[in-house]
């Protein structure tokens, strides 16, 4: 029976990759449309939207967008997961449930009420919305992870830094914030990928100025074009490059 | 139903790291075996392959006369009390006492009130709807014992079970594992690196070092007559003195002893055999350090460049800085050839 | 908690006020102010504050609305099975089968196309999908059909693109409760007599259910909000209920229906994580 198991792991895996395979072979398409048949190999996608000003501006304002709202994230979920966690403050349980909620909201109606608040109060859409909005998404889950690699090894060191004198700036500066160096970074990186990614606040919220997979869902309604699967590829390839990345800082931390 | 166990030159090898190195064993049916040796010793490892988890890299393994080296853990008449018990969480403590006997087939009344009687066995009777989680360690042990011995197996294996609870708790349950194996006649065999506890319940002991056996016997004759260094070393504190033999007698840094021997030799000798009477008188010891442990002063003593260890009475009067006479009976010395420049 | 720390609760709520007012104002007043909103109406392209349950009332009254809520609920529910009978072999496979050493590469090769980006990943299905795709040109070339299927734009791709990616996320979490049950219990297990069969049905799999079922209400939230998938994949003649809200806001800036459907969207998640967190509960006990 064992090669029941094989033959399963193979056909998951056909069934897992074909879409990224089909993504990959037909950005080299040298032709109109990126569907069978294969009439050759070109480059010519790539190089288009390098030269597409549009595509670029959106992938820069979409670094920008996930550089911005992780820092953030990252900054006040460490200072709230710390302050919660070292200091007994009245309606802990409301606080904690306040900065968890934003996880179980689906993105769509997160997008929606801030998309009515600034309506109602007249702010207009821009990039800095779309990095309000990706904050709320991000506050929580650095919050969450920090907050619960909070343990007594810690506790333990900065009692024994006030102890010597440190004020509680200092304390987190030179001893919480390095000792949880690992949960922060995984944090910040898993806070980057979903930011870089995320599409429905992004186009809600956004007016001019898109992010990249606003500006490639525009490029969709102009039908299948190759260069779709040229810009597709190469996000993918910078999120596999990221998560390796953050492979090996783990790994490395771990050794 | 108990049997008899016999390890035939067994060799475990994992890669380059030889764990067991040819080791042979009879274990007599009935007989409460205790396996003993430092952490890395090979002991799990050969519990292991008792248990069938593990297939030696070379030797045969035969439970009461029949040859199970290639039978897997689920077929073999042995059942394993695990380190950290794995109980089920998610059933009772019936179905986990009775778990063994489902797999076996037998109906849900006879197997669940075989349970019943079990966990009164091990002393938690009618408790058994609860779950693992509300137990203490301790309750836990008893149920992971119960468990294994429901389905009466011909061996029943214990990996370090007692490793996991306080002093007064192991003690406790030194005396229950006694008490239920004599009780039930099935063939223990209990892994542990405790010598105290290896003393208080075996019928007879293993002493393993570096995948090999030291020493075997009754605990008294492991004690006062052991057969190898390794062996004096780890059954209790031992005052190791260098020597060299020249014939009739050995000489040494603290006195000479009227033994025959020859060559570089270790003495070995407790610390409760060195006093101030004796059959054969050594050098002066200065004393330098004392503690006192209730039925005993332990005193730390200098010799020359020799540190000695002995337990004197309680009510002996020794101060730091004294000078003691020290004395020692013939027959409470161990020779044992030593190998160039280690101990 | 350290009580010992009380008296500075000052400096506790200087490090805890950035975030809790940054959610306060940018999650918690939006989600009020929706509330509030979905109970206005859109009259002659004004909002007027009406506070009445209209939105909600045509919501239950008009078939479009109600079949979009059907569509959701009967998509989410064939997507969340579909996805756990999938990967749960493929997580013990991998957990199971393949030698410890290549477990890690297994792992992240079945999830690897979790970082193409979304949008991304559900077009590349509609490449696959279409009607000159890949799986229609594959069949007609093998002769096994005639004419090509139309997959692309009915219920069946939207399902297939959802799974897709749901697999790849519950072999993930499958997989790690896998490989975090203590390996004694399996051992004990056998110990006693098990087969690995039935090792697995009264150990392992009552021990992961719960797992499971987080697994499976992850899928459910997700799936049910997601906008995207059903956008590409589905196309138009079935909507689901994202896709029902978007329409209210783009041709029609009929905010306050958007909000009432939202926040029926958002009950319906409520109910899903009631009836999860009592299934837990009861699990435990």
């Amino acid at each position: 029976m064992r090669w029941a198991s094989w033959i399963y792991l193979a056909a998951a895996y056909v069934f897992i990759f074909l879409p990224v395979v089909v993504l990959l072979i037909f950005s080299f398409q040298d032709g109109r449309l990126p569907i069978p048949p294969f009439k050759g190999a070109t480059f010519r996608w790539y190089g288009e939207i390098f030269a597409d000003q549009r595509l670029m501006s959106a992938l820069a304002n979409s670094l920008l967008v996930a550089l911005f709202s992780s820092a953030v994230s990252v900054v006040l979920g460490f200072l709230a997961a710390f302050g919660l966690a070292r200091y007994w403050l009245p309606g802990t349980a409301l606080l904690r449930g306040l900065l968890t909620a934003p996880l179980t909201v689906s993105y769509l109606i997160i997008g929606l009420g801030l998309l009515t608040l600034f309506n109602e109060i007249g702010v207009p859409r821009s990039l800095l919305t779309v990095g309000i909005g990706h904050v709320v998404i991000n506050l929580p889950l650095c919050f969450a992870i920090i907050y619960a690699s909070m343990g007594e090894h810690q506790r333990s060191a900065e009692r024994a830094a006030r102890d010597l004198g440190a004020t509680t700036l200092q304390t987190l500066w030179l001893v919480t914030a390095p000792m949880l160096l690992p949960s922060i970074l995984a944090a910040f990186f898993l806070s980057l990928t979903l930011s870089w990614d995320e599409f429905i606040i992004a186009f809600l919220l956004a007016r001019f100025d898109v992010t990249l997979p606003v500006e490639i869902w525009n490029m969709l309604r102009s039908g299948l074009n190759p260069k779709t699967n040229a810009i597709g590829s190469l996000v993918f390839l910078f999120s596999v490059i990221l998560v390796l990345m953050l492979e090996t800082l783990l790994l490395r931390r771990r050794k | 139903m108990t049997a008899a166990i016999s390890l035939q030159s067994i060799t475990m090898r994992f890669g380059s790291f030889t764990a067991l190195k040819e080791v042979s064993l009879e274990i007599a049916a009935g007989e409460y075996a205790v396996l003993l040796g430092p952490s890395g010793c090979g002991k799990s490892t050969l519990l292991s392959v008792l248990g069938g988890f593990l297939t030696p890299t070379s030797g045969r393994v035969f439970l009461g006369g029949e040859e199970v080296t290639e039978t897997t853990a689920a077929r073999r008449a042995t059942t394993t009390v695990f380190q950290d018990y794995a109980l089920f969480p998610h059933m009772t403590l019936l179905d986990n006492v009775a778990f063994g006997l489902r797999m076996r087939g037998v109906a849900k009344r006879s197997r669940l009130a075989r349970a019943d009687d079990m966990l009164a066995l091990v002393g938690l009777p009618g408790e058994g709807e609860k779950r693992p989680h509300e137990l203490s360690g301790g309750q836990r042990q008893r149920v992971a014992l119960a468990r294994a011995l429901a389905v009466e197996p011909e061996a029943l294996l214990l990996d370090e079970p007692l490793g996991a609870l306080d002093l007064k708790l192991r003690r406790q349950m030194q005396d229950e594992l006694k008490a239920i194996q004599a009780r039930i006649g099935t063939t223990f065999i209990h892994v542990t690196h405790d010598q105290e506890e290896a003393m208080a319940i075996a019928d007879s002991i293993i002493v393993m070092n570096q995948g090999a056996i030291e020493d075997r016997g009754a605990p008294a004759r492991i004690y006062s007559d052991p057969a190898t260094l390794f062996t004096a070393g780890f059954m209790g504190e031992v005052n190791l003195i260098e020597g060299q033999g020249r014939g009739r007698e050995v000489e040494t840094a603290v006195g000479s002893f009227p033994l025959p021997a020859e060559g570089p030799v270790v003495l070995a000798v407790r610390p409760e055999h060195l006093s101030q009477i004796g059959e054969t008188s050594l050098c002066e010891a200065r004393v330098a350090d004392t503690a006192f442990f209730g039925t005993y002063v332990r005193a730390h003593l200098q010799v020359g460049p020799e540190s000695l260890f002995a337990h004197l009475p309680a009510e002996t009067p020794v101060t730091k800085g004294m000078t003691l006479g020290l004395a020692v009976d013939l027959d409470k010395v161990k020779i044992f050839p030593r190998s160039d420049g280690s101990m | 908690m350290n009580p010992a720390a009380a008296g500075r609760t000052s400096t506790g709520w200087g490090l805890v006020l950035p975030a809790g007012l940054w959610l306060a104002a940018f999650f918690a007043a939006p989600m009020a102010l929706m509330l509030a909103v979905s109970l206005w109406s859109r009259e002659k392209g004004q909002l007027v504050q009406s506070w009445d349950l209209d939105n909600y009332h045509r919501f239950f009254e008009k078939s479009y609305f109600l079949q979009g809520l059907i569509n959701s609920l009967e998509i989410t529910a064939a997507v969340t099975l579909i996805s756990i009978l999938l990967a749960y072999p493929l997580a013990w496979i991998i957990a199971e089968r393949v030698p410890k050493r290549f477990q890690r590469l297994a792992l992240i090769l079945a999830i690897l196309p979790f970082w193409t980006s979304y949008v991304v990943r559900s077009y590349s299905w509609l490449l696959v999908l279409g009607k000159a795709g890949v799986v229609n040109q594959f069949l007609l070339g093998l002769g096994l059909i005639a004419e090509p299927l139309d997959v692309a734009g009915t219920r069946g791709a939207t399902i297939i693109g959802f799974v897709h990616f749901f697999v790849m996320l519950l072999t993930l979490t499958i997989y790690a409760n896998l490989v975090q049950l203590p390996p004694n219990y399996r051992r004990a297990a056998a110990d006693l007599g098990a087969s690995r069969f039935q090792t697995f049905r009264h150990v392992i799999l009552p021990l992961t259910l719960p797992g499971i079922m987080v697994g499976a209400f992850l899928t459910f939230v997700l799936c049910i909000g997601d906008y995207i998938t059903p956008q590409i994949l589905g196309g138009n003649n079935e909507l689901v209920l994202p896709q029902v809200i978007m329409l209210q806001i783009g041709r029609r800036a009929d905010f306050p229906m958007a909000a009432a459907i939202a926040l029926i969207l958002m009950a319906v998640v409520t109910l899903a994580y009631l009836a999860t967190a009592r299934w837990l509960r009861l699990e435990r006990a």
